[in-house]
Order: C-alpha cells, then sequence, then structure tokens
C-alpha cells in the first residue's frame, strides 16, 4: 500500500473542484432495472494497490453494486442502486484518489477497434493457412494436388477479404465517391484483382495464383491500421480524462427557495444560481448578492484575480474563490462567451482542413502512374503477341507488385512510432496531420498566463519580511482559497497559532492571536493605503508581499531551443502590457503583443501566415481556443481549458515546457523517416516494376518482394529515437502523475 | 493424397479453434484493460468476488 502515497495529489493546492454530487447524478446513465452507472477518471491511479483500493472502498459504500478499474484508461466504472448517489467521489478524494467527470459521447466510443482487431484476426487466420498451403505449390505440388491447394486457399481467401478487405473496400468507395483519392484504392483494386485472376487460374488449372499475396497484404497493412487506431486511441482516452474545466450544470434557486441542479443546457436568462467558492461560474451572468474573488486567467489571460460584488458582471468559465456567490443568469449557455468562442473556433479552423496529409498527396501521384503502367503493360503484350490471357495475366501482376504494401505502411508506421515516443515524453498527438504539420512549422506564439507561466503566483520579496511577520501571515493564509493566500501560505511552518480564521471574500483574512487582531489582504481593507497584499497589526501595516507568477520550469530553455531550432517566437496575451513584458524578458522573448482580444490573436497569425509563415501555436486559455484553431499547428498543456485541448493537435502532461522542442523534434525526425521511406517504396518499385512488365513475376517472387519491402519500411521506422532531452523528462513518471493532475 | 483429404482439414480446424478463441477473448473484454491485467495478478483476493 506504500508505493502510492495516497493523499498526496488531493491536497495539491490550485487543484481543480471536484464534480458535486449532483453532477454525478446527472452524468451517471440508467442502465433500466433500476441501476445506474457511471465512469469516472481517477488520473491517480498507477498500480496494483491503488485498484484494490479504489475498489475496495468503493464497493464498501451503501448501495453501490460493483466498482471496477481500468488501469489503461485510468477509469472507474461504479454501478448502483437506483435513488440515493452514494458518496462516490468523497470516498474516492479520501482515499487519494480525486475523480472527475469527462465528456464521452457513446458514438465516440465506436467498435472501430475491435473490428480491426476482428478484421487482424481474420486476415492473419486466413495468410497463415494460404502460405502453408502456397509453399507446398513453390516447393513442386503439381496437377491435381496444385488444383486442390488453389481451391483451399480460394475458399479461406475469398470470407477473408470480404470481412477484413471491407474496411478498405469502404474507405476507397468513400474517397472515390468524394473524387479523391487515398491509399486505400490502389490497395482496394489490386487486392481484388489478384483475387480474380487466381479464381480464373485455378478454374483453368493454371501453375500460378496470388491468393497468399492479396491475403497477406491486408494482413500486414491491417497491423500498421491497427497499431495507428491503438496509439490514437490511447492518446484521445488521456485526454478526455483530464479534469473538465466547464461545469455540466448549476444549482438553481428557485422563488420558492428551494434549490435544484439543472443541466447545462436548461438554465434561462433570469434564473438565479449558487456558485461556491472553488465552483466554476456556469454562464455569463451578474453578481447579485455576495463578494469574493474570480480568477480570469482561463478566460481572458490576466492573471491577476479580480474582486467582485453584487452588480459585477462574471463570465462563463471563471473561476470562483473565496467567497459564496449568488449570481443572476443573463445569457443562456449556448450565447455564453464559451459558445462565442467555440464558434470563433470553428470559423478559424476551415484553413486548417485543407491541409493534404503527406500519403494523400503521394497515393494521389501514385495511383495513376501504376494504373496507367498496369494499362500500358496490357496494351504492350497484346500488341507484341496477341494472346490476351497472357497480357492480362501479366498487367495485374504489375498491379499486385505495385499494389503500395510498403507505401501504405511507409507513413502510418513511422507516425505509430513517433505517437510512442511522444507518449513516453507525456505529449498526446491527435493524430499524424498534426505531426507532419508540426514538422513544417517556422514560427511560435507562445500565449503568456498558464502557458509560459504556471498562472500560479509565488511570493518573491519572502527574504525582506521579518520572518515572525512571516510565520503569522503563512498562518492567516493557510485559511484562504486565494491563490496569493496559497503562496503566503507555502512559507508555514510549526502548528498554527491562530484559534480562528475568518475569510472576507474579495478582501482578506483576519484572525486573533493573544487579543491582537492580525489581518492578511488587500492594503485598503487590512491597513494603510494604496495597493498590494499586506499583513496588518491592529489596522497598523507591517508587512508587505511582493507577487510574481510562477515560470513554468524549462520555459526560458524552451524559448531558446524553438527560436534556434524553428523560428521567430513572439508572446500573444491578453494580459496588460506591463505583466507580459517581465515575463517575456525572464524567459527571453523580443516580440510582445499585450492587452490582445481572441480576435487580435487570429488576426496576429493571419499576418504571419499571410507573410508566408507556418505558426505554431501555445495556449491554454478560452480566449486562445480560436487562436488554436486557426494557427498552422498548435499545442495545449494539460491544464488549458476543455475547448482549448479538443482544439490543439498537441496536449502535454507534464509541467516543463521542455515538451513544446521535444515535440518539435520529434515531428521533424518522423517527418524524415517519412521521406525515406516513401524513398526507399519508389526505390523497390524501380526494381520490382521492369521484373514485373517483363512477365517475369511469379507468385513467390510477388511475396518475397512485397515481405522484404514492408520489413524494410517497418525496420526503417524503428530508428525513431527518443530526442536528446526527452529521456530524463521520461523518468519520473509518477511525478507525470501528479502533474497531469495537477 | 488421402492424406490430405484429412490433414487439411485437421490444419484448418486447429487454426480455427485459436482464431475462435482470440474472437472469444475479444468480445468478453479481455483486451480491454491490459495495463490493469498485468498489475491485478499482485492483488491478493481473500474474499470471493460477488
Amino acid at each position: 500500500m506504500t508505493c502510492c502515497a495516497p493523499g498526496l495529489d488531493g491536497s495539491l493546492p490550485g487543484s481543480l473542484p471536484l464534480p458535486s454530487r449532483e453532477e454525478i447524478a446527472l452524468a451517471a446513465r440508467s442502465l433500466g432495472n433500476g441501476r445506474r452507472q457511471i465512469e469516472l477518471s481517477i488520473p491517480a491511479v498507477h498500480c496494483a494497490a491503488c485498484i484494490s483500493s479504489v475498489e475496495s472502498a468503493l464497493t464498501r459504500l451503501d448501495g453501490v453494486e460493483a466498482a471496477r478499474v481500468n488501469l489503461s484508461t485510468k477509469r472507474v466504472t461504479v454501478r448502483w442502486r437506483e435513488d440515493a448517489v452514494p458518496p462516490i467521489v468523497d470516498t474516492l478524494a479520501a482515499t487519494g484518489y480525486p475523480p472527475h467527470t469527462f465528456d464521452e459521447t457513446a458514438e465516440s466510443r465506436d467498435g472501430e477497434l475491435s473490428e480491426l482487431l476482428r478484421a487482424v484476426a481474420t486476415a492473419g487466420f486466413a495468410a497463415g493457412n494460404i502460405m502453408l498451403l502456397s509453399v507446398s505449390v513453390w516447393s513442386g505440388a503439381e496437377g491435381a494436388t496444385r488444383d486442390l491447394f488453389h481451391w483451399v486457399s480460394a475458399l479461406i481467401a475469398l470470407p477473408a477479404l470480404v470481412f477484413a478487405g471491407r474496411i478498405y473496400y469502404r474507405s476507397a468507395w468513400g474517397a472515390l465517391r468524394h473524387g479523391r483519392m487515398n491509399m486505400d484504392v490502389p490497395i482496394a483494386i489490386g487486392v481484388t484483382l489478384a483475387y480474380a485472376m487466381s479464381l480464373y487460374e485455378t478454374i483453368n488449372h493454371g501453375p500460378h495464383a496470388y491468393f497468399d499475396a492479396s491475403v497477406s497484404l491486408l494482413f500486414f497493412l491491417l497491423i500498421g491500421r491497427t497499431l495507428d487506431h491503438v496509439m490514437r486511441d490511447r492518446a484521445r482516452a488521456a485526454v478526455l480524462g483530464l479534469a473538465q474545466v466547464a461545469p455540466r450544470g448549476a444549482l438553481v434557486l428557485r422563488a420558492d427557495a428551494t434549490r435544484e441542479y439543472l443541466p447545462l443546457a436548461a438554465i434561462e436568462p433570469g434564473m438565479r444560481i449558487a456558485v461556491g467558492p472553488g465552483e466554476r461560474i456556469p454562464v455569463d451572468a451578474a453578481v447579485d448578492w455576495g463578494t469574493s474573488d474570480i480568477d480570469v486567467s482561463l478566460i481572458n489571460g490576466e492573471s491577476a484575480p479580480q474582486r467582485v460584488e453584487p452588480g459585477t458582471q462574471v463570465r462563463a468559465g471563471t473561476l470562483n474563490l473565496t467567497g459564496a456567490l449568488s449570481i443572476t443568469a443573463q445569457a443562456r449557455a449556448t450565447d455564453s462567451f464559451l459558445a462565442e468562442m467555440t464558434r470563433m473556433l470553428e470559423a478559424a479552423e476551415g484553413g486548417r482542413a485543407r491541409y493534404r496529409r503527406i500519403a494523400e498527396r503521394v497515393s494521389a501521384a501514385y495511383a495513376p502512374v501504376v494504373h496507367l503502367t498496369a494499362l500500358a503493360t496490357l496494351a504492350g503484350w497484346v500488341a507484341y503477341d496477341g494472346d490476351w490471357h497472357k497480357a492480362i495475366t501479366i498487367a495485374i501482376a504489375v498491379l499486385i507488385i505495385t499494389c503500395p504494401c510498403a507505401l501504405g505502411l511507409a507513413v502510418p508506421i513511422v507516425q505509430v512510432m513517433a505517437a510512442r515516443r511522444l507518449f513516453e515524453n507525456g505529449i498526446m498527438v491527435k493524430d499524424g496531420a498534426g505531426l507532419e504539420r508540426l514538422a513544417e512549422a517556422d514560427a511560435v506564439l507562445f500565449d503568456k498566463t498558464g502557458t509560459l507561466t504556471m498562472g500560479r503566483p509565488r511570493l518573491i520579496n519572502a527574504d525582506a519580511i521579518a520572518p515572525d511577520m512571516l510565520v503569522i501571515a503563512a498562518a492567516l493564509a493557510s485559511g484562504s482559497r486565494h491563490p496569493l493566500s496559497g503562496a503566503i501560505a507555502a512559507h508555514a511552518s510549526g502548528p498554527n497559532p491562530f484559534d480562528s480564521i475568518v475569510e472576507v471574500p474579495g478582501s482578506g483574512v483576519e484572525g486573533v492571536l493573544h487579543g491582537i487582531a492580525w489581518r492578511l489582504g488587500r492594503a485598503g481593507w487590512a491597513g494603510g493605503e494604496g495597493e498590494g497584499t499586506v499583513l496588518a497589526r491592529d489596522g497598523v501595516r507591517v508587512a508587505d508581499f511582493v507577487f510574481e507568477d510562477t515560470l513554468r520550469p524549462g520555459a526560458a530553455q524552451a524559448v531558446a531551443k524553438l527560436g534556434q531550432a524553428v523560428g521567430p517566437v513572439e508572446m500573444i496575451s491578453g494580459d496588460a502590457l506591463a505583466a507580459c513584458g517581465r515575463v517575456a524578458q525572464a524567459v527571453g522573448i523580443a516580440q510582445v503583443h499585450a492587452a490582445l482580444m481572441p480576435a487580435d490573436k487570429i488576426a496576429r497569425i493571419d499576418t504571419l501566415q499571410a507573410a508566408g509563415r507556418k505558426v505554431l501555436m501555445i495556449g491554454d486559455g478560452l480566449n486562445d481556443a480560436p487562436a488554436l484553431g486557426a494557427a498552422h499547428v498548435s499545442i495545449a498543456p494539460a491544464s488549458s481549458a476543455d475547448i482549448g485541448r479538443k482544439a490543439a493537435d498537441f496536449v502535454f502532461l507534464r509541467e516543463s515546457l521542455a515538451a513544446v522542442p521535444i515535440a518539435v523534434s520529434i515531428a521533424r525526425q518522423a517527418g524524415r523517416l517519412v521521406r525515406q521511406n516513401l524513398t526507399l517504396a519508389v526505390v523497390y518499385n524501380v526494381f520490382a516494376v521492369p521484373i514485373a512488365i517483363s512477365g517475369h513475376v511469379t507468385p513467390l517472387i510477388a511475396a518475397i518482394a512485397m515481405s522484404a519491402s514492408s520489413i524494410l519500411v517497418i525496420g526503417n521506422a524503428l530508428r525513431l529515437r527518443n530526442p536528446a532531452g526527452g529521456a530524463e523528462a521520461a523518468a519520473p513518471a509518477a511525478g507525470a502523475l501528479r502533474e497531469a493532475h495537477a | 493424397m488421402t492424406t490430405l483429404a484429412y490433414l487439411i482439414p485437421v490444419a484448418l480446424f486447429l487454426g480455427g479453434i485459436s482464431l475462435g478463441a482470440f474472437l472469444w477473448a475479444l468480445r468478453s473484454g479481455q483486451y480491454d484493460d491490459l495495463d490493469g491485467a498485468a498489475e491485478r495478478i499482485f492483488i491478493e483476493d481473500d474474499k470471493p468476488k460477488a
């Protein structure tokens, strides 16, 4: 039980609010028969002891029927008897595994993977058996025996082609119908023609049948496709498992003083909503009761919390820090700031959708050349000796030998390897297209708050404060959720001397010690004049505290590396120029664009892209989401807003910004290997095609040539290594877990 | 030649069994949590699961 050190994760400062019991009830789905079930993400689970403590804690609860942890996806499925919701969240948090809900629609979890696995299994079974029979034919089976073997092969191959091949037929047909070309088109044509010709040969007691070629081709390609799918699935599950920023619903206060938890979509303007400390504001609203501090950093990049009081406007997605509030909704969820950002994001993403992947570009050029070559071969042989049967046989042999087995693997297998290397470094990639675009990037834009910085203040003048004052301040600060208090409380030592500490939302904290009233908070309230955070004794200012946003570890090195390897680095932030300037200087960014609105960020990207630059955007906030979508390629930290994570091509789970140069370096290495693999495939064709055109290809030669070229490109892809500096970042796996959660 | 008449069906049958076993394992969810399956052998299960 000691390997996990549970309990540490939940107590981290800045940990996200836990889902409420109402939210669980809303997210759970009914199984009929009076049972409800929910799947929760628990990022902290990572070993056998974790599994058993989570499962036993949950099954002990009243009403819980079953709890099952899935360690691969870091999720737990809980099933309970209807009526009351058991305290699942509190139990998990107390055990040390704070859970959160995630948004996964039923259809996003289709049976695609199991369909692929079934197809691989079937194709593998067929390929193995047909290959055994083919080896007998190659070793000299003659006459009736050969015919028998061919017939058995044909019988095994047909269901395999229909079952395993339909994935390719479907994809090829989809591409052709839209007037496009993809690698699956030549594959589908080649496999089908190989089968048809072999069947014809078998019926006519011919010596050459290509059943083994067509089925083993499918088998190899399906393996590549399945690996690709598994990698993307894993990355998607890891990103989905991150805590959601947007709340699912809100506690509505009715006129008759009853409270009801309503889903976000049911909230209408004019409704009164209760928002407790630590909760996010669900919709754009005005405060009508209470004072508090609001953390707006995720919304507009401003790092300092804002004080709110009755009458203040608050935006959806901001975090209520210190006091309970009652707010009046002013807009539906669909008209809120978040929804506006989603619309801007969708509008901005058009440019990226036009990107054509390398494999598509290659196959668009490759397929016509191959098919024309086969046609020319057919015409040539007919003109040469007028033997139609022989001409067709040779033309189909050309198609089989050029059927892009290696080409179909050349790109995906490299991207699978790259995704794996990225995964080891705590970086999730959405799909291969993101890798290709990242390799092309030649300009970098950084958001400030939450990206270059942690969005977490740090006390920078602790040395200048008298030690006994610091102890008192730290003790007072421990009674508050305000982020500045968190920074002061980090200096606490020994037991807390105060009997009671009262938090005054929007102002600070106060407490009495040996008859003296101490106050810690904004200057105007605690004592004295002016701005800033002070400690006051009986209304007299005794210490001042100065804060600075903590830089993300590795920020300066990452900026330097990117400036060298990629191109000019700029900062685009919604925060004020002064705050931006300090951070820019600390990390070494020369060009700063401050106080930008989301539309201004897109405008900056458009300016750069109009100048021919391919922009890599790194950002985390809601206000960055449209820019993340507009940029050529984008990266978001795990702590970013949900919509930003969805918009970005890459999400990195660890705290350090070193992830960005690592991702660039892996993407470029992958790009090089893809080009090498494509060259290998072309070289293979240069040798194989003349042999095929001259009519010297037998099934044995086809099998050897195709397997050899596939092994060659796979072997080449395996050369993809972790970049320098990536290895030590990969070492602290437990740290990564903690960071992923924080 | 006559040996082939039963050897081929036997070979296909044996291959078919393993294919069936794989498909069964897939359907019964044994590939859903590979990491978990590796760790669960360390859990001492004193009381039988419900």
